[in-house]
């Protein structure tokens, strides 16, 4: 633990963050303070700033406006100070192809003046699902091999934060379950780790996250808190012939949004005095009217995307 | 949607196999998709999909087996399969230097569609995309869910019967990725054959059928529905989980 980590300093402190690129606001404003210790999560879409705010964070971009801590240190001010503390894997396979795993494990480590077996108290959760490969080239592994690798390249100098800009992007259902088994387990030995993700789902292994689009934090606090804040009854919608399930849903006059959303339709009623319940059997009655029988309307429990879509507003480039 | 089983086998692969060296990374798979339907192609990293995928798409030859795409051999009329599929992947769909007009002229003229054609093609399209005023900019410099929608609608310029789509959703906004896919219903209801991979679970659930690959084989295939009731799995996300993961005796992939 460190002194500031004992004194209560967030391990990042972010104030009005302002990045811009040409025209666009990657960054527009953001606020955020991270704990000592917490596994954070920034959730959005591409394009929504997290790879800028990452990297304003690991000391490699100034922002234009704001500031940010990392540490208690000023990132702009104190960059070669944090750079030793801070591990990051960024959201780009960056380790180098033509060498082998070990060879990748033995530079990272070189670099920050230590060895991997001086280390491997550290990396060894992660380095033992690896060993049997550490001949092979870095380029010849598969998506969630990499991403280990890469995890244990950025552990490998014991580092006080971890920031994982997307680690899990393009990497399998199962794959992502297990790699975020691995974080938990990082942070019950009392690491602070921020990670970035464009899968919502993701939202429920942090324990607070900030909801990020275009620049913007829609949302931040726990997952449940997040869910728990969304504002209007939810309805969930099953039946044959989803597609004409959906139009008719969309159709129905009190409809504000329809989505489908896995095995269901996930409806919003236009009307906010209304009870979930009454809502429910207004539309079931409606569906049944326009020939959809076997129509299921039931109240249901809102997710991290829900609130995500109903804050985000319409999406850049939705006008059809 | 078309209900599966209703319309003609548009993909047929049986015993499909490929070796590399040693490694077998498609193993003897069979199944067959049918027209107008939506397929979900699913999988672990390194399950085998990606070498599926290329032999489907007639740029890779099978190591045994036997496959026909829209009616054609994979083994000796690759040409005629490149010319009756559309193809998007989640990257390098569309040139980004170039305008959204000169994509769609380029995609055109591969295809072998007349001038005429080719202009009624793309106005329509534009049209229907809500994106006439953007014509003229940039692929580059509109935005993410714009290029989705038309990299889709490009694969589709030909009029293919079947569009193969690998990850079109990848890093996509939660709506937009939803209304990409009220276009690929849009797309078998005019009886075009989808088949898509994705890594978002609950879009597993909008497909007609989904396979599942485990380790070069299919180790799962129908209804999501019925996918999920045969392994007494909740949702998707845990029938992929049992399947990828199964208690003993797994064994470790390690390709692609």
């Amino acid at each position: 633990m460190t002194v500031a980590a004992r004194s209560g300093t967030p391990a990042v402190h972010v104030d009005a963050l302002v990045k811009r690129y040409d025209e666009t606001a990657a960054l527009d404003g953001v606020s955020v303070d991270v704990r000592s210790g917490e596994l954070f999560g920034f959730i959005g879409p591409d394009g929504a700033g997290k790879t800028t705010l990452f990297r304003i964070l690991v000391t490699l971009l100034l922002p234009d406006a704001g500031s940010a801590e990392v540490l208690g240190l000023d990132v702009a001010r104190d960059p070669w100070a944090l750079r030793r503390r801070v591990g990051y894997m960024p959201g780009r396979f960056s380790l180098y192809p033509d060498l082998s795993v070990a060879e990748n494990l033995d530079f990272f480590a070189s670099v920050f003046g230590t060895t991997p077996d001086a280390e491997m108290a550290t990396i060894a959760p992660i380095y033992r699902q690896l060993a049997s490969f550490a001949d092979r080239r870095a380029g010849a592994l598969s998506g969630g091999m990499k991403q280990k690798l890469a995890l244990c390249c950025a552990l490998v100098h014991r580092p006080e934060i971890l920031l994982l800009d997307e680690p899990t992007t393009g990497v399998d259902a199962v794959s992502r379950r297990e790699f975020w088994d691995l974080l938990a387990r990082l942070r019950e030995g009392g690491l602070t780790i921020v990670v970035s993700t464009p899968y919502m789902d993701e939202a429920a292994r942090c324990d607070r996250v900030a909801l990020i689009d275009r620049g913007r934090i829609l949302a931040l606090d726990t997952p449940a808190a997040i869910t728990a804040a969304f504002d209007r009854p939810l309805l969930a919608v099953r039946g044959a012939r989803r597609y004409d399930l959906l139009r008719a849903t969309r159709d129905y006059v009190h409809t504000a949004s329809a989505f489908p959303f896995g095995e269901s339709l996930h409806v919003t009623d236009a009307r906010d005095t209304t009870s979930a319940d009454r809502s429910a059997a207004e539309l079931r009655a409606h569906l049944h009217a326009a020939g959809f029988a076997d129509a299921v309307v039931e109240p249901t429990t809102p997710t991290i995307e829900d609130v995500f879509m109903a804050r985000m507003g319409a999406p850049a480039g939705s006008e059809r | 949607m078309t209900a599966p089983g209703r319309g003609e086998t548009v993909i047929h692969a049986r015993g499909l196999t490929r070796r590399f060296g040693e490694f077998v990374a498609v193993d003897a798979i069979s199944f067959e998709v049918h027209a107008g339907e939506v397929f979900g192609f699913l999988g672990a990293n390194g399950a085998g999909k990606t070498t599926a995928i290329r032999m489907l798409t007639g740029l890779l030859a099978p190591s045994a087996g036997e496959a026909r795409v829209a009616g054609h051999d994979v083994y000796r009329e690759s040409d005629a399969i490149k010319r009756s599929i559309g193809y998007m992947s989640q990257r390098f769909s569309l040139y980004e230097d170039l305008t959204v007009r000169e994509n769609v002229r380029l995609y055109g003229g591969i295809y072998d569609l007349s001038d005429a054609d080719i202009r009624a093609r793309t106005a329509a399209m534009l049209e229907r995309l809500g994106m006439t005023q953007v014509a003229d900019r940039r692929v580059g410099s509109i935005p993410l869910g714009w290029k989705q929608k038309l990299a889709f609608s490009v694969a589709l310029l030909h009029r293919p019967r079947i569009a193969f789509l690998d990850e079109p959703t990848g890093g996509v906004d939660p709506i937009t990725r939803r209304q990409f896919w009220e276009l690929i219903y849009e797309a078998a209801a005019g009886g075009t054959t989808v088949f898509v991979t994705t890594h978002y679970m609950d879009e597993a659930e909008y497909c007609d059928r989904v396979s599942i690959m485990v380790a070069g084989r299919i180790a799962a295939i129908g209804p999501p529905a019925e996918v999920k009731a045969r392994l007494g799995a909740a949702s998707m996300d845990d029938a992929f989980y049992r399947l990828a993961r199964p208690p003993a005796g797994a064994r470790a992939t390690e390709t692609e």
